[in-house]
């Protein structure tokens, strides 16, 4: 390949494919949190530990059916949905209208009880699914594309697009949305708010639970793993735009990229800067996100 | 199993704490009465990260913990009565059990595996003249705080790297080949960074035949290692130096096989590469890899005997660093209690000093401290995985086996 | 409420007060140095959760990164007395300034772009996790191999230097938490407390009566940054050893608020009630549980995730306001 120093165009593309497809499955899981804060209006600080126990799963199912977790993404997803809307029809409604350092407690005496309760069921070694492709890669020109990644990210994109068409063409999408858009109108033509805020909670969490099984493919699972995801959802979010599906994506991908590049340029233990840097002035310049409405 | 450690003598009570009491005024005053201190039991707390993010090494070092009575038992050791403690990975909590432990009636302290605990540990130690004795903890900076009770059998991190480099010269040796370019990558947290440092003071006294051509650091909390894989490949050196945790080493080990590159050797200073985690993760491409390590001497009787002990007890976990110098910490503390024939916590720590155990697990002479508290006789061992199992190659003494260099490439492992 | 908490201190709340302050200034005489151990770590607590109650409590500001304020004042003082051998004492000007300077930047920066509410929030964790990785490649401090200050004898207690016993570091943290209520019950009595709850109440109509809300706000994220660093000061010369991960990382911000928001927000005495029965919390179920033979690792976090849950569901503006009531230590009927 090298020596020592001088760096090729190939490296760099490589880089930003990986970066790109890792950002697409990142950004689904960030989509979750915009369908929910979007709509919901909770900051769900426990998002990464719902990340966390979705993959818990994926393992779990691949370990004892050996079912490939992207066609355990469905069942997955709607376990979580479950979880999601009964979370938020028995625990965190009453909190809609409570200021947010009370929500904020709240998700995270919950994210406490998930972490811990995953590190005393599952004890704290790292598990992971190994599926036949899982060392595979794809040669496509100078590029060395990673199958696991791939898969993942064309997962990601079918998802995200599904969600898509639900909140665009049916009337149930419909009627969240315009609670989303305005809270007391949708209460006056008669729509069962609560009722769709946990529906609504349901698909956030479904979306994690999708996002989850593909995550369980590309990386390994540790009970403390929710708050980095956490965070980075709530980057994803931002910088992409609440409220705007594309713009999660679009975040993820653009984070993705953006961080692996800065790893590639610099040192790869300070992308984290490069990454918060930016959110600092999206947060500043332009706080509905790059593809997000104004307010 | 394992009763007599977790029997209720957990219990906080009133009569537990006066009776520790009671018996070491007693021990102290009267000295006939040695014989009734002998039959007292030692009160050791045990402080270990059981949860939070370093969970999983607090767990494997605890279970050196349970198989220790029996095996100290059989080598006619006084017996020791284990207050099992949580860090949970904080300075804080580390600090604020170790008091309670020592207002519990805790004789001696064993512990933290982390840095940061330790030294917490120890400063709680040193002020109520508690011994402490470290199991695994590599900042250099404990044991030159001048601490008169704190003790550390494990190698600070230039002991680690000096050894790595020795070791390695001795498999140049034996293998008639050797690297001229290596990529050094390391993870960005107290033990990497502090195995960075160290690398630039010590790897110029030792003339390696090769050269760094660049050093990667990477965040811990890191679940994608792609990009800092393919700087390392567009290096093109020749071998890969590591100092990763045992995630990491799974990742990139990964990233390698995809991004289609097998270096003549992976030389791991650290932990990951030789886990049973890893072992049983990758299968047939885990093995190949050498890792530079506290370790034991598998020519030692005992270190058989802890196998053994091990195998019985968690059948499917091979012995590693974990379990060896936690089991050795305790086995320095029913050591002292043997010889100060006394609870008394100075008169255990002057016999910790005194320490001298040549029926130990670890290489090198055996088990002593230098008057910093320092075990600096200890020698690291390097190892390679081999079919799933880990053998010893280097050094010579300590050896059960010859190295496999280079390392087959990944692509052509059935 | 606040301003009924501070002008009516009625004599049942004075004589407790009094009785209060009276048992932690004797406890080192009858409590072992665990029970001085758990209360230095309550009144560090209850001290944070002060400081980052009045930007929160007081000026509404929700600042989920303060964190970064003890690592300034942690590494500053660290710094200045190992290599420079400068006391802590001298060293807190330099702590305070820096603090001071980083939430001015912070604060100027959100309220001039109109960063509020949960944007704010995250703004802050960005700041805190940005000064964390930066601190990790700082290798002046050691970078992530953390900065160990150098450890005196333990016989004598040298307040100059902060090195000594725990009994000593009792009294400074019992001290610091006492001045941190006292100031802010002035601060409060003030014009400056009546703006802030004015903002806090409804912004938009503060500035309609011609308050002039940015620099009231930017206030109360100094004064709360300021006094957080000397929390870090505390903290580097009573651990003795730093690491980035620990001291900027946003678990700490998480563990510092926690107090507050269980005790009760905007109250004077929440963080401290907050502060006492959180750790509190915390010992006991650590005890009972190695009572009662449970070794489960995880399982005291859980119960302790369970007990947060339940009140704050029950209890959602704290603790104190609702014990305040129960205990009838209002000077008149709510």
């Amino acid at each position: 390949m090298r020596r020592g120093g001088v760096v090729s165009t190939d490296i760099y593309l490589n880089v930003a494919v990986s970066g790109v497809l890792t950002g697409l499955v990142y950004g689904l899981m960030a989509l979750g949190l915009s369908v929910i804060f979007g709509v919901v209006r909770v900051v769900n600080f426990a998002h990464g530990e719902m990340t966390t126990v979705a993959m818990y799963f994926a393992v779990v199912l691949f370990a004892t059916l050996g079912l490939d977790p992207l066609l355990m993404m469905v069942p997955i997803a709607g376990v979580l949905f479950i979880f999601g809307y009964a979370m938020q029809r028995w625990l965190i409604n009453p909190f809609i209208n409570r200021p947010e350092h009370s929500q904020f407690i709240l998700l995270v005496a919950v994210a406490i009880i998930l972490a811990n309760g995953l590190l005393i069921v599952f004890g704290p070694d790292a598990r992971s699914v190994q599926t036949s492709y899982a060392f595979d890669s794809f040669k496509i020109g100078p590029l060395i594309v990673d199958a696991t990644k791939a898969f993942a990210g064309l997962a990601a994109i079918a998802v995200a697009a599904a969600l898509f068409a639900f909140f665009r063409f049916t009337r149930l999408g419909t009627a969240i949305r315009a609670c989303a858009d305005n809270y007391t109108g949708a209460q006056v033509i008669g729509l069962n708010v609560p009722r769709l805020y946990a529906l609504t909670f349901g698909l956030g969490a479904a979306c994690v639970g999708a996002a989850g099984a593909m995550l369980a493919l590309v990386t390994d699972v540790t009970p403390p793993l929710g708050p980095s995801f956490t965070l980075l959802a709530f980057v994803i979010v931002i910088v992409g735009g609440l409220g705007s599906m594309s713009g999660a994506l679009a975040g993820g991908i653009l984070i993705g990229v953006i961080a692996a590049l800065a790893g590639l340029f610099y040192t790869p233990s300070a992308k984290g800067m490069f990454v918060f840097a930016i959110l600092v002035l999206v947060l500043l310049f332009r706080p509905q996100g790059i593809f997000g409405r104004r307010a | 199993m394992n009763r007599n450690l977790h029997s209720g003598d957990n219990r906080i009570t009133r009569r537990t704490v006066t009776a520790g009491l009671g018996a070491s005024v007693v021990a102290g005053i009267a000295p006939f009465n040695i014989v009734r201190a002998q039959d007292a039991t030692l009160k050791v707390g045990v402080l270990l990260p059981r949860s939070g993010a370093q969970a999983g090494i607090g767990q494997d070092c605890q279970r050196g913990v349970d198989i220790a009575a029996g095996l100290l038992k059989e080598l006619g050791m006084p017996p020791l009565q284990i207050m099992n403690g949580d860090t949970e990975t904080s300075v804080e909590v580390a600090r604020s059990r170790a008091e309670k432990m020592i207002s519990d009636g805790a004789q001696v302290l064993v512990g933290a595996f982390d840095s940061g605990q330790s030294t917490a540990i120890a400063q709680v130690a040193e002020q109520k003249g508690i011994p402490y004795v470290i199991n695994i903890a590599a900042a250099p900076q404990i044991t030159e705080q001048g601490y008169k009770f704190v003790f550390r059998n494990f190698p600070t991190a230039g002991m680690i790297l000096a050894d790595a480099f020795a070791n390695q010269k001795e498999i140049f040796e034996a293998a008639g080949a050797a690297p001229k370019t290596a990529v050094f990558m390391h993870v960005n947290d107290t033990f990497g960074t502090a195995m960075k440092g160290g690398i630039g003071a010590v790897m110029p006294k030792f003339n390696m035949p090769y050269n760094l051509v660049e050093t990667i650091a990477y965040d811990p909390t890191s679940r994608d290692l792609s990009v800092e894989v393919a700087k390392a490949k567009a290096t093109g050196a020749d071998a890969l130096l590591m100092v990763s945790r045992l995630n990491d080493a799974i990742l990139i080990t990964r990233e390698l096989v995809k991004q289609r590159w097998s270096p003549m050797a992976i030389l791991s200073m650290g932990p990951g590469w030789y886990e049973d985690q890893y072992l049983k993760t990758l299968g047939k491409l885990s093995g190949g890899p050498l890792s530079f390590v506290p370790w034991y001497d598998p020519n030692k009787p005992m270190s058989k005997k802890l196998d053994e002990a091990l195998a019985k007890a968690h059948p499917g976990v091979n012995l590693n660093t974990n379990h060896v110098y936690t089991f050795e910490a305790l086995l320095v503390a029913a050591d002292a209690f043997k010889r100060a024939r006394s609870t008394d916590p100075k008169a255990l720590a002057d016999a910790i000093r005194q320490t001298n155990i040549t029926d130990n697990v670890s290489p090198g002479p055996g088990i002593q401290f230098n008057e910093k508290g320092q075990n600096d006789k200890l020698k690291d061992s390097a190892i390679q995985n081999r079919g799933g199992k880990l053998v010893t190659v280097a050094p010579k003494v300590a050896a059960n086996a010859k190295v496999e260099w280079p390392m087959t490439p990944y692509d052509k492992r059935g | 409420m606040i301003a009924r908490l501070a002008e009516n201190v009625s004599l049942r709340a004075a004589i407790a007060l009094v009785l209060l302050l009276l048992a932690l200034f004797v406890a080192p005489w009858f409590a072992n140095d665990y029970l001085l151990t758990v209360l230095i770590l309550i009144f560090y607590f209850a001290y944070t959760g002060q400081a980052w109650n009045i930007m929160m409590g007081f000026a509404g500001q929700l600042s989920l990164g303060h964190a970064i304020y003890i690592g300034l004042g942690a590494y500053t003082t660290a710094v200045l007395f190992s290599f420079f051998g400068v006391s802590p004492w001298v060293g807190s000007f330099a702590a305070i300034l820096l603090a001071a300077l980083w939430g001015a930047m912070i604060g100027f920066l959100a309220f001039r772009f109109r960063v509020g509410g949960v944007y704010f929030a995250i703004l802050t964790i960005a700041f805190a996790e940005f000064a964390r990785i930066g601190f990790d490649h700082l290798s002046y401090v050691g970078g992530s191999a953390g900065f160990f200050l150098p450890v005196a004898n333990y016989t004598q207690s040298d307040l100059w230097t902060l090195r000594g016993k725990p009994i000593m570091f009792y009294y400074l943290s019992l001290g610091m938490t006492v001045a941190a209520v006292v100031l802010c019950h002035i601060m409060v009595r003030s014009r400056l407390g009546y703006f802030w709850k004015a903002i806090r109440e409804d912004e938009e109509a503060a500035r309609a009566v011609g308050i002039n809300t940015f620099r009231y706000k930017l206030i109360a994220v100094v004064i709360s940054a300021a006094m957080t660093s000397l929390a870090g000061v505390f903290f580097a010369f009573y651990y003795n050893n730093l690491f980035p991960e620990e001291v900027f990382s946003i678990n700490r911000s998480i563990e510092l608020i926690l107090a507050p928001i269980f005790g009760g927000l905007g109250t004077l005495f929440g963080p401290i009630l907050g502060a006492f029965m959180l750790t509190g919390l915390a010992e006991t179920l650590t005890t009972t549980l190695a009572a009662l033979g449970v070794d489960v690792p995880g399982a005291k976090q859980v119960f302790y995730g369970i007990c947060l849950l339940l009140v704050i569901t029950v209890l959602p503006e704290g603790v104190w306001p609702w014990l305040y009531r129960r205990l009838g230590l209002a000077g008149r009927s709510e």
